[in-house]
């Protein structure tokens, strides 16, 4: 039986169906999601996608994070179930504390769209299982808010315990130690702010290097027994 | 109806990109040596009187939604009428 992938829809969501079609592509079944429900539907992963959900209002994610699906994506995260933030998806899991720091405004105060070279720093984790550490990748960027932030005591316990999962190969929002993607201490809930969902098909992609994402949770699912 | 005013600026060591922005605009009209950083005032109108256990509640909802602690900073006060 395939593996059913959520993908949750926020008032402001925008990347949600290229999330869901992605998933579709990888094999997997895609179920939507909605905010103002709190059933995961019993999917075996869930994908926050980018957009603006709630208008970006008071700060980025920080409304979504208290919809009735965030409290039901808490529990499964806490759990274990793989989880993947996807730029406004990253600023959720930052406002709902289950990764570390938060995002302010790009330093050069401009949205910021193109291709982002990128490096690897971890395969060990539920998404980017099937990466090598020092995989050079590139992946669409697009945001005016992805300037990532730690204070130097969790920054220390980031890089430490090896939970930054990707690299800016030349920083374009002055995110610190060029922080592009982080993990949690076990490895199951991702956020990033570049698209690998925009990056899985020739047509529309300069790079396929975004499947990798999806094989990779595919991989870990099975190894899980699901 | 009482008021209660909650004051959320970015934390010191963290930066104002538009702040950052407000400063640069002041200088070229001129003003010079200002430096601002930019925050958002929360007004609250509260049904009845402000107790302590109601500025309690308030910041308990300061540390919680109306600022991110990661980044920022709040103060909490009741404005008199």
């Amino acid at each position: 039986m395939a593996i059913k992938i959520g993908v949750v829809t926020f008032p402001g969501s925008l990347d949600d169906h290229d999330a869901l079609r992605a998933v579709r592509l990888s094999g997997a079944e895609a179920v939507s999601l909605w905010h103002a429900s709190d059933s995961l539907d019993e999917v075996d992963a869930i994908i926050l996608p980018g957009g603006f959900s709630y208008g970006d209002y008071l700060r980025c994610g920080a409304i979504a994070r208290f919809s009735p699906v965030m409290s039901s994506v808490i529990d499964a995260a806490n759990a274990g179930m793989p989880v993947l933030g996807i730029c406004n998806g990253f600023q959720v899991l930052c406002e709902s504390h289950l990764l570390p720091g938060a995002m302010i405004r790009n330093e050069s105060r401009h949205f910021i769209c193109r291709d982002q070279r990128l490096r690897v720093e971890s395969s060990d984790t539920a998404w980017t299982g099937d990466f090598a550490v020092g995989d050079e990748i590139t992946i669409v960027l697009k945001n005016g808010e992805g300037n990532y932030q730690a204070d130097s005591e969790t920054l220390k316990r980031i890089e430490d315990n090896g939970q930054v999962v990707f690299r800016y190969l030349d920083n374009p929002n002055g995110s610190i130690n060029d922080i592009a993607g982080i993990t949690n201490e076990r490895g199951n809930v991702v956020g990033l702010m570049p698209h690998p969902e925009h990056n899985v098909e020739e047509l529309t992609s300069p790079s396929l290097d975004g499947v990798k994402f999806f094989s990779s949770v595919h991989r870990f699912l099975a190894g899980v027994g699901v | 109806m009482a008021r209660i005013v909650v004051d959320v600026m970015p934390k010191p060591e963290i930066l104002d990109p538009q702040g950052k922005a407000v400063t640069g605009a002041l200088q070229r009209l001129g003003h010079q040596g200002l430096t601002v950083r930019q925050g958002k005032r929360f007004e609250i109108e509260v049904d009845g009187e402000v107790t302590d256990e109601r500025l309690d509640e308030v910041r308990q909802a300061a540390e919680t939604v109306l600022a991110n602690t990661v980044i920022e900073q709040f103060d909490v006060r009741v404005e008199e009428a």
